[in-house]
């Protein structure tokens, strides 16, 4: 542990020389011989753990973990007056195999998306499966989406303040009906979430936010198939040129006013398909931001101890 | 109570295992029989009770009636045992039976309700969520053979609609337009039936009517009863038409008769 913390924290004086990209020199050649050292790759020193504090109040594990939000397929969530609708790209890991499930069913009021590492999303949707669950049992009624959102956070706080854990690695998109309508949540590895009214999260998904952004007044009054075209115009435009969405690799779900939360099977999602087909690609001229825009930045080549700039882990870049 | 675990409080923890243990040197069985530590005292019978509550539903709303003695046996021990509350906004809550259990889930209920409104997100529990709750308690406790000796009634607003639904002591619930407990099963029942047949669409100022002719009656039958009796509506009418309705003077056994009428929602 002493190593890079004291090296730079308390001993200035002994600071590495030449700190290049990243890699920073082991301590022992600091103290010892001449030879070329041992590298040991650090972004800086104050990422070591998720309960480090770096001098500009960031945690940057909490950070890294949102980072693998935007590794995942990317998810659209928006909603009108009654229903809430989620749309999801699914990728398949290989040729030889099948599209990775994004869509998963918590009750009969809710479901969620998926971006990020699928494992933990599996069990943060049984820990909320079996909150909804509890409720129904004790109290015969459904459990109300705020609330449920409420102890998620919760749950996944716990994550980002003890050293014997890590953050989720996994941003949901929640879709749930109840007495106060439809809703669209978002959550975060960082543990914060968003009640939204629309959004997208996951790899390229800055071009979905943009589509959003602009349709955002048509998207109360609009009628349920609309709002799910809109959704899929969002997802369309995160692709790259030589992709089209197609019946494979999109899932849709809805849920709403007199309506269990549904994930549609191929044929319901080849209906809404073609309701989008032939249409042009993005609104305007091709969106050129392709690429998501910030990757994780390298530690700048000197200055000392400072820190990378990772995306605020509030925003879902 | 009693712990079940064995070798706990009044033995000390034994220096050696499958013998006989330091303060028991003469008892050879097999040292489970500790006598003291095999059985659990569960509560048996109520002590202070209250006797039969009446449920009613009518048009836009339900009212609940009780009257307010705590018995001790058969003496009539406290005179002031009010065992009808206000749960929320939408629900009223009746309970007979034994008072230091409704004491005691009332509460537990209390605590709910703050939490609840501590969240400040907008929900608050409805009647028929409050009594499936209520089920899952008092069931819970029969099944460790310790229940809660009471039976309760659960009224309100759901979704606007009148809820009444009760629950007793083993857990059995189930809900209906008009309910009662104790003797009010066998005196009360019938004659909201009767009129609710006559009657099928009650206003609020006819259930309010039949609920004090059942406690009269009840008053004359059941020994364990009191002229001095709680009644509460929860309906959509405000408070002020509900206090300028209600009549003070009853029948000349029940002068006592005092109406404390709190109402609910808007």
């Amino acid at each position: 542990m002493g190593g890079p913390h004291s090296r730079y924290g308390l001993n200035e004086e002994k600071k590495s020389p030449l700190p290049l990209l990243g890699i920073e020199f082991c301590s022992s050649v600091l103290t010892g011989g001449n030879q070329w050292p041992c590298l040991i790759l650090f972004r800086n020193q104050y990422d070591s753990d998720v309960t480090v504090w770096s001098p500009q109040g960031r945690l940057h594990q909490v950070e890294y973990a949102m980072e693998a939000v935007k590794l995942g397929s990317a998810t659209v969530g928006l909603k009108n007056k009654t229903h809430a609708v989620l749309i999801a790209l699914k990728r398949a890991s290989s040729e030889l195999s099948a599209h990775q499930k994004k869509i998963i069913p918590i009750d009969t009021h809710i479901g969620i998306t998926i971006a990020g590492l699928t494992a933990d999303a599996r069990i943060l949707s049984r820990y909320m499966r079996t909150e909804c669950l509890n409720h129904k049992y004790a109290h015969d009624a459904l459990l109300p989406v705020s609330r449920l959102i409420t102890m998620l956070g919760n749950k996944m706080q716990a994550c980002t303040q003890r050293y014997d854990r890590r953050p989720y690695g996994v941003g949901l998109l929640v879709a749930g009906y109840d007495d106060q309508g439809p809703h669209v949540y978002q959550t975060c590895p960082s543990a914060n979430y968003f009640d939204c009214k629309a959004m997208a999260v996951g790899s390229r998904s800055q071009s979905a936010r943009t589509y959003l952004e602009k349709h955002l007044e048509e998207f109360v009054d609009c009628d349920t198939d609309e709002l799910i075209k809109h959704g899929l115009r969002a997802l369309r435009d995160t692709l790259p040129n030589e992709v089209e969405l197609n019946t494979k690799n999109v899932s849709i779900g809805i849920v709403g006013r007199n309506t269990p939360f549904k994930a549609f099977d191929e044929e319901g999602t080849a209906q809404y398909l073609r309701m989008i087909e032939g249409e042009e690609k993005r609104g305007g001229p091709p969106d050129t931001t392709g690429q998501d825009p910030t990757p994780p930045q390298p530690p700048p080549a000197d200055d000392g101890p400072q820190d990378p700039i990772p995306a605020v882990a509030m925003e879902t870049e | 109570m009693a712990s079940v675990v064995s070798g706990s409080l009044c033995i000390p923890a034994r220096l050696w295992q499958n013998g006989p243990s330091a303060s028991c040197l003469f008892n050879l069985s097999d040292g489970l029989a500790d006598q003291n530590t095999y059985f659990a005292q569960r509560s048996q019978a109520p002590i202070t009770t209250g006797t039969s509550v009446l449920g009613i539903t009518f048009e836009g709303g339900v009212a609940i009636a009780a009257d307010i003695l705590g018995s001790y046996g058969s003496l009539a021990r406290f005179r002031n045992c009010p065992r009808i509350m206000h749960v929320n906004d939408n629900i009223i809550l009746g309970a007979g039976g034994d008072y230091a259990d409704y004491q005691y889930l009332k509460d537990v209920i209390e605590q709910k309700i703050l939490e609840e409104e501590c969240l400040d997100d907008g929900f608050s529990i409805k009647p028929k969520a409050l009594h499936c709750w209520l089920t899952r308690v008092m069931y819970n406790r029969r099944s460790k053979f310790d229940p809660f000796w009471n039976n309760f009634i659960v009224g309100g607003l759901q979704d606007d609609e009148p809820f009444l639904g009760t629950v007793d002591k083993l857990g059995t619930a189930y809900v209906d337009r008009h309910i009662a407990t104790g003797y009010g099963a066998y005196m009360a029942l019938p004659l909201m039936r009767e009129e609710v047949e006559r009657n099928p669409i009650m206003t609020k100022d006819a259930a309010q009517k039949l609920l004090v002719k059942c406690l009269e009656v009840l008053y004359y039958r059941d020994s364990r009863s009191f002229p001095k009796v709680k009644l509460i509506f929860d309906c959509l009418m405000s408070l002020q038409s509900l206090l300028s309705t209600c009549s003070f003077s009853f029948s000349p056994y029940c002068q006592l008769f005092y109406l404390f009428l709190i109402s609910a929602t808007i």
